[in-house]
């Protein structure tokens, strides 16, 4: 079969999450969504191998893959670091300092929002509105939200993920 | 302070677990509406109650209800949990702090127009919200609430959490019913609308989060108690304020109250300067509105609007050339690039603001600002670029004179 080797790129646990979470959904391509963040939690980001893999297994025509994968600000395309850290910069946030602590972050990483860290530690990225304005300025690394952050607190938050 | 309907679930750390939630009078609503209560009385209440729309549009609840076909075969509930218009936060306040009464309105909803399916657009970054609501539909689930034959009944209800990936305009419905069915988050042409043609083409009722979780209460305490109490309104309060946060308060609290009663005032020795009153869609409000209510029409009269009831509150510190710089960065960035006036506007418009905080300002931009605010006004496609406009405006009204300083190579900083 020819889609057998594109469905390689991905484990078959991965295979299998994706077909139940089609299953959620009377049309299977819902599913894409969900898919590809399987993918990617497998895979770091989205490997052409991996949007091969999920359009196979979705029954999708691989560019349309492609082309909703590059749409959303949380799905990679390119390669990130181990941690992604996401600052908010909207209004609530920048009234209550985020700049300062932007700059820290870039200052203690060398990375400036959109590059990731030499050693793949870190990638640092400015987010939308995170929906945590009274917990402003707030960021969030990989799937924790730390409210109230200030420069200072900087050092100690990122010294949690190695 | 009146009676709370929404916070008390979430005060003091929220009600998360099933028994707490019964013991509390939770799901009861959903039980009597299970039982037997006919889909026109619960319609009724609705109408009666004049809950409306929570999401930022405000459209009268019940008459949304009430459009969904009784006929039509199969249809679905789809719950706009992708909260993402600047400030607003309060549906994220309600799915952390008690994820059962999102699920108690879903099945009201559900069974009142004859859906049996509903699916739940989380924001992605949601992560400790997925969590709860997947562990409150779980144990919803458990004890037959849903599923199939909830409360020992033949009805079914079926809910699925549907995780988003990163876009604001996945907000606008139609956007969020495309980004659904797994394609990029493009606004659809209206009509027709989600009631008619919404998810897979078939009848939808979409309806915001807090919205929902309005539901069991105008149900449990009929529609005048409901009245009497308010109308009840969720209102998220954030920027220079003393303490930000979520507040329950009577739609029509003026915005002084607001600001100085509840939320603490502002920090010691600074002085009101704007308010965007319902998230950075809004246009700004100023001082002279400090006493305007707070409610849909008053809003609309005074040229601005509630919106989703997000207040960002900014003192005399703030730089109102900076925050709307920032936010027509923002929608530059969120613009899905669809059409035109919004695509191409919000890039000029930055191109502009990138050039007064460069001290590199014109004396006729102020006036190119206007021009092309004007030429998205009612130009756009979907209500992104729509957006834009308001606040820009209003601020080049209000505060034209930092404009102007940032024009003669000055900081529109503290005077």
């Amino acid at each position: 079969m020819a889609a057998q080797p594109r469905l390689a790129a991905l484990s078959e646990r991965a295979r299998a999450e994706i077909d139940r979470l089609a299953g959620l959904y009377e049309h299977r391509q819902s599913a894409l969504l969900p898919a590809l963040f399987v993918a990617q939690d497998e895979a770091g980001y989205l490997t052409p191998e991996a949007l091969g893999a999920v359009a196979g297994a979705l029954a999708l025509p691989v560019q349309d893959v492609v082309s909703v994968a590059s749409f959303y600000h949380l799905l990679h395309l390119e390669p990130v670091g181990r941690h992604v850290v996401q600052v908010c910069t909207n209004i609530s946030c920048m009234l209550n300092g985020c700049g300062a602590v932007v700059e820290r972050l870039q200052e203690r990483l060398g990375a400036s929002p959109g590059e990731t860290t030499p050693d793949g530690r870190f990638t640092l990225r400015t987010a939308e509105c995170l929906a945590a304005c009274e917990e402003a300025p707030v960021l969030i690394i990989d799937e924790d939200r730390w409210p109230r952050v200030t420069p200072d607190g900087v050092d100690a938050l990122l010294a949690r993920y190695r | 302070m009146p009676e709370s309907i929404l916070l008390r679930w979430v005060k003091d750390g929220g009600i998360h677990e099933l028994e707490a939630y019964r013991r509390a009078g939770g799901y009861e609503a959903a039980r009597r509406v299970a039982e037997g209560m006919p889909p026109e009385s619960v319609i009724d209440l609705l109408v009666q109650s004049g809950l409306r729309g929570k999401g930022g549009a405000g459209f009268p609840t019940g008459q949304k209800w009430k459009f969904i076909p009784r006929s039509a075969p199969v249809k679905y509930v789809v719950v706009n949990a992708d909260e993402g218009e600047p400030g607003t936060f309060k549906d994220r306040a309600l799915i952390e702090g008690c994820p059962h009464l999102l699920v108690e309105g879903i099945i009201i909803a559900a069974l009142t127009i004859g859906a049996h399916k509903a699916y739940i657009y989380l924001r992605k970054e949601f992560y400790k919200g997925r969590r709860l609501l997947d562990a409150a539909i779980a144990q919803a689930r458990s004890a037959g609430m849903v599923g199939d034959r909830i409360f020992g009944t033949d009805r079914s209800v079926e809910i699925v959490v549907h995780s988003g990936a990163g876009a604001y305009i996945a907000g606008e419905e139609s956007a969020l019913l495309e980004s659904l069915e797994g394609r990029r988050a493009l606004p659809r042409l209206r009509p027709p609308f989600p009631a008619q043609a919404g998810l897979y083409q078939q009848p939808t009722l979409l309806q915001n989060v807090e919205t929902l979780c309005h539901v069991p209460a105008v149900i449990n305490l009929g529609p005048e108690r409901y009245q009497e109490l308010g109308p009840p309104a969720l209102f998220s309060i954030s920027g220079s304020v003393v303490r930000p946060g979520v507040y329950e308060l009577p739609l029509g609290t003026s915005l002084r109250s607001m600001i100085f009663e509840h939320a603490g005032g502002l920090r010691p020795g600074r002085r009101f300067k704007a308010a965007f009153p319902g998230g950075s869609s809004s246009a700004l409000v100023t001082e002279a509105d400090l006493d305007v209510r707070m409610d849909y029409d008053t809003l609309r009269q005074a040229g601005s609007m509630l919106g989703s009831a997000a207040v960002i509150v900014m003192d005399d510190a703030a730089d109102i050339v900076e925050v709307i710089a920032r936010t027509v960065e923002f929608y530059r960035d969120e613009s899905c690039g669809k059409c035109t006036p919004c695509r191409e506007g919000t890039i000029w418009i930055t191109q502009v603001f990138d050039r007064l905080m460069a001290r590199r300002g014109r004396t006729e931009d102020l006036a190119l600002l206007e021009s092309i605010a004007a030429g998205m006004t009612g130009t756009c496609f979907c209500p992104l670029g729509e957006s834009v406009p308001p606040s820009l405006v209003a601020s080049l009204r209000h505060f034209r004179g930092e404009y102007e300083h940032y024009v003669a190579d000055g900081s529109a900083h503290a005077h």
